[in-house]
């Protein structure tokens, strides 16, 4: 994790801790009893599918939502019982909620108005160039595009010098490209500021570009935590697997465990995965799901499978589907332990007789393979076909 | 920092000239669509504000008949002997809209914000005293604020009416045939037109306004002096005029709850229209009506301001 921390108040000033947090709605609850501590200074993802309960658990910080149960605590200071115009929190909306009435000027000096400070021109010229919008000040929000309007939110927010920004799907109303470009400037600007930011996505790619840590939600409750990169590797649970990224599943037998390492069978073959890499139980006999990324596998046509190093796992299968894309070409293998394996090649040396309906062997290095409780549903956080894939 | 990099233009789009035919029929759809309105107006609102504009510089009389003789004399005859009625007229109306918009607010953000699931129930409340007549609400007014009846007796009895009488709004221990219960009835029976553009406007602003306002430090009565009250303004000026304009030229309240004491301009147009048959005198009343609401008008749009209003 970074630390650029200490750059503006002492300490842990600007920790957020939520201590067996939950929130119900009459008999569904959005919120599990959720503990989760945010350090301060660090870029703070809680990614999840909608209804999952992120924008609940951010607006409970935000004061916008009263918890059924547990405390937030912003440094020392229990905030729980405080209405959110006390707390030292703000909030970028997702829609931006910009006051229609004000001009740019007024509506990032709003907060500023609010606590009695009499002159802010000075400050809000300065926000306004930090978000480069100097040349704005004087439009009104529905003058301004949406990536405007959004710096405008940002700006608005940031002027009050928070102790921590609350970002609620942010980037959501912003095209794609626009999004990208929004997404270094709010890190450049995090970096800048050194303000602990919470940001809530269900943009898996959004929230590994930016965030230090990443708290992976699904149904109310934290999956897993962890850096994006750790995230992305070593994923806990299929859902994690799943939504972060693309994972490949074959459901093996553990054939012997022995210290680090763990022989699991599969369609006849054996495959290797690393003790630490695990987190099923391992009892001989006992199922695991094994599971591996797209890009760590090599595909190699079977009339070469004597070529390929020993020590590597390896699967044999049939090509069923291939897409270029450019820089790499994905393919979809039939194999008889996983009917649709998603294998992403790099486009160096293309293989012409890599086509459908060739026989391949796909291997890969041991470690790069994790195993996880067979106990959970394999498709758990695959995302639908609307979420737009990059 | 934007340096979003255009994709070249394509092939220049081939000149599309839609068929004639479509173009042409196209271009006069606005005007088909304005008929209708613009016809009605025509023959009920410019024809007779014309005829009543002749009226008023007729001279004559009903047996000899009137002519035009431009005898512009008749407004200042009109205004120098019935100006206390005009100023009545004014002020009640004003004082109508007054209590219409302090009792009329609330119950719009309640409906728009807090209602909930009983919102469409309180709307239908609010319209519902308009499937009976005009005149049937205003007589169960008189019966209301019957001499003796349990609203005066309560009002006595609280010494309300000994303020109001001081105030010279009432006179003795009697509501009924008072300035104040004309200003009652015209409030009672105006104020949906206030209700309704007020809830209009409040309910389109976005809750998450209120959210971000409290986000950044307003407590709810500064949110509300910010926020939702500007918001609102439309709503305010529109409902504000719906209530004025023809609270000022109504002649129904006053006539049934008031007095002579009361009487606004309306009641001298409706006499000298149906009774005395002063038919030149009562045009030029309403012309000077007219003229007197557009000049409050304009005077009251351009303070408030709406028209920078988003």
């Amino acid at each position: 994790m970074k630390t650029t921390t200490d750059t503006t108040a002492a300490g842990n000033g600007g920790d957020v801790r939520l201590t067996g947090i939950s929130k119900t709605y009459g008999s569904f609850t959005a919120v599990h009893p959720l503990d989760l501590t945010v350090p301060q200074g660090s870029f703070f993802a809680l990614l999840g599918a909608s209804g999952c309960g992120k924008t609940t658990t951010l607006r409970m910080i935000a004061g916008l939502e009263e918890p059924t149960a547990g405390t937030v605590h912003l440094g020392d200071q229990d905030v729980t019982a405080l209405p959110p115009y006390k707390r030292p929190v703000n909030t970028v909306f997702q829609s931006y909620a910009l006051f229609p009435h004000l001009d740019i000027f007024e509506n990032v000096a709003f907060g500023l108005r609010r606590r009695g400070i009499k002159s802010v021109k000075k400050q809000v010229e300065e926000m306004l160039e930090l978000v480069q919008l100097g040349e704005q000040a004087r439009k009104k929000p529905h003058q301004l595009s949406g990536g405007q309007q959004q710096r405008v939110a940002v700006a608005r927010a940031l002027i009050n010098h928070p102790k921590v920004l609350l970002l609620d799907e942010p980037l959501g109303a912003l095209d794609l490209k626009l999004r990208r470009q929004m997404q270094l400037e709010l890190k450049r600007i995090q970096t800048e500021v050194g303000i602990t930011f919470v940001h809530v996505t269900h943009d898996q790619e959004e929230a590994m570009t930016m965030a230090d840590t990443v708290a992976v939600m699904n149904a109310g409750r934290v999956e897993q935590l962890g850096s994006p990169a750790d995230l992305y590797e070593n994923p806990r649970t299929t859902f994690v697997a799943n939504f972060l990224g693309t994972s490949n599943f074959i459901e093996a037998e553990v054939d012997s465990a022995s210290g680090d390492e763990i022989v699991l069978k599969a369609g006849g073959g054996k495959l290797v995965l690393p003790g630490a890499r695990n987190s099923a139980p391992t009892t001989t006999g006992g199922k695991v799901l094994l599971g591996v990324r797209p890009e760590k596998i090599a595909l190699t046509h079977a009339d070469d499978a004597g070529g390929i190093p020993a020590g590597r796992n390896r699967i044999t299968g049939r090509i069923a589907d291939s897409s270029f894309i450019g820089v790499s070409t994905q393919f979809v293998v039939d194999s008889p332990v996983c009917s649709d394996f998603e294998v992403y090649v790099q486009n160096v040396d293309r293989d012409p007789r890599l086509l459908p309906g060739a026989e391949v062997v796909l291997h890969w290095n041991p470690a790069h393979t994790f195993g996880l409780d067979a106990a959970q549903d394999i498709d758990a956080g695959v995302e639908t076909v609307e979420e737009e894939v990059a | 920092m934007t340096t979003v990099t255009e994709a070249p233009p394509l092939a220049p789009a081939p000149e599309t000239k839609p068929p004639r035919q479509a173009r042409k029929r196209g271009r006069w759809t606005p005007y088909w669509l304005l008929l209708p309105g613009l016809l009605w107006l025509v023959v009920f609102f410019a024809l007779p504000v014309i005829y009543q504009a002749s009226t008023s510089v007729q001279t004559g009389s009903l047996e000899e008949g009137y002519k035009v003789t431009w005898h512009f004399a008749t407004y200042w005859d009109a205004l120098s002997e019935y100006w206390p009625q005009f100023v009545r007229s004014v002020l009640y109306a004003a004082s109508a809209t007054v209590l219409c918009l302090l009792l009329g607010y609330p119950l719009a953000y309640l409906i728009a914000f807090r209602a909930g699931r009983w919102r469409n129930l309180i709307m239908i409340l609010v319209i519902a005293p308009f499937f009976t007549s005009f005149l049937i609400r205003t007589l169960a007014w008189k019966t209301i604020l019957a001499d003796g009846g349990p609203v005066v007796d309560a009002l006595n009895t609280l010494h309300v009416l000994d303020v109001t009488a001081w105030l010279g709004w009432t006179a003795g221990d009697r509501v009924l045939a008072t300035p104040l219960a004309v200003v009652c009835g015209l409030t009672y029976n105006f104020l949906p037109f206030m209700i309704l553009p007020l809830y209009t406007s409040l309910e389109r602003i976005d809750p998450r306004l209120h959210e971000a306002a409290n986000d950044l430090y307003a407590k709810p009565s500064t949110t509300f002096r910010r926020v939702t009250f500007p918001l609102s303004m439309p709503g305010v000026v529109s409902g504000t005029l719906l209530t004025f304009i023809p609270a000022s030229g109504d002649y129904i309240n006053s006539d049934l709850l008031g007095s002579t004491d009361t009487r606004m301009v309306g009641n001298v147009i409706q006499s000298q229209f149906l009774r005395i048959l002063d038919y030149p005198t009562a045009a030029a009343l309403s012309f000077i009506l007219m003229a007197a609401i557009l000049v409050i008008v304009t005077l009251y749009i351009r303070k408030s301001g709406t028209e920078d209003l988003v």
